[in-house]
């Protein structure tokens, strides 16, 4: 039950940052060729290879209370601002985020770019690196501090490797933006989960005793969805009557 | 210099976000939850507790800032509630 919780954890907080990881690959891929987007990817994913085994053995090292303490309270950070975003836009405060508007960006700025005769577009390369450095040392966070919280680094990487070949067999299918995934839907799971497993961490790092322990984590779940959802609900309701009543833009 | 506070914009924006209270107000919890539990109390209740309550104050106070931004647009442009 806990290996098969951690498993979809992972997996879930990652396809959200690879799926922007691809959006901008496919942008910056269609438009200016492959072979730099590709190299790009590519060396920054050896990058990213070299950050997780740096990281990885010193933080399953560490103790266990003190990691749960830690990590736990920066999942538990870290997923309350992915929550307090879902609801913001679930209840109309903010807008969704859009990935066709990003792509037409990217490849807006991409043809915009001037190209140069040598046999790597650096402007290619550049914006893939960047694009999967970045997404991918979140991917990697999530997998190093999931697998190291639980002893179970192998655990986590198979959700994330799950993602990462759900993500790139949509990436090849569709071949265009993901805008078809319901984004703020994955945001809002990805929040609930890792607001649930941050505090269970957190707790358990800061000495509390969980009643029932691991089944608790069930409970919690259930809190946290059904505080966000609540929440979510009352901004919506003050939203349309601020809409109706003409106070907003 | 330049790059020392682009390298420290983008360890702030990572960790702590748009709303640095959270993060504040978890790391006080957290701080108290430890003290509380090394000294007899087990306060497992508090954490969740705590927690709704400051993602109640974060999203109300985001929200009421959106209606005064746009109340006060007329005089003025208004800075942005969040980062995307």
């Amino acid at each position: 039950m806990h290996n098969v919780f951690l498993v979809v954890a992972a997996s879930l907080a990652c396809v959200v940052e690879m799926v922007e990881a691809l959006t901008i690959i496919l942008a910056v891929g269609v438009t200016r060729g492959w072979r730099s987007a590709i190299i790009g990817s590519g060396t920054a994913l050896l990058g990213l290879a070299v950050v997780v085994a740096a990281l990885g053995p010193a933080l399953s090292a560490l103790p266990i209370g003190g990691l749960r303490l830690v990590v736990g309270g920066l999942l538990l950070v870290f997923g309350l601002q992915w929550l307090r975003k879902a609801i913001l836009r679930s209840s109309g405060f903010k807008a969704l985020h859009d990935e066709d508007a990003i792509f037409r960006d990217e490849e807006r700025a991409a043809l915009a770019a001037p190209r140069g005769r040598e046999r790597l577009d650096w402007y290619t390369f550049t914006v893939s690196f960047k694009g999967v450095f970045l997404e991918g040392l979140e991917v990697a966070f999530i997998v190093v501090t999931f697998g190291g919280a639980q002893h179970d680094v192998g655990l986590a990487a198979l959700g994330a490797g799950i993602s990462a070949v759900l993500t790139l067999v949509i990436g090849l299918c569709v071949h265009r933006p993901l805008s078809q995934v319901p984004e703020n839907t994955m945001k809002y799971a990805v929040g609930v989960m890792l607001t649930t497993f941050g505090m269970f961490w957190a707790g358990e790092g800061a000495g509390v005793k969980w009643p029932g322990q691991d089944v608790s984590l069930l409970a919690i779940l259930a809190y946290v969805v059904a505080g966000s959802m609540l929440l979510s609900w009352a901004l919506r309701r003050k939203h349309t009557h601020l809409e109706t009543i003409g106070a907003l833009a | 210099m330049r790059h020392l506070k682009t390298f420290g914009t983008f360890w702030y924006d990572f960790i702590v976000g748009d709303d640095w209270r959270l993060a504040a107000g978890i790391v006080i919890v957290l701080a108290a939850g430890f003290l509380s539990a090394h000294h007899g109390v087990d306060p497992w209740w508090a954490l969740p507790v705590a927690v709704s309550a400051l993602l109640a104050v974060s999203t109300t106070d985001a929200a009421r800032r959106v209606r005064v931004s746009s109340t006060t647009a007329v005089t003025g442009p208004a800075g942005p509630v969040d980062g995307a």
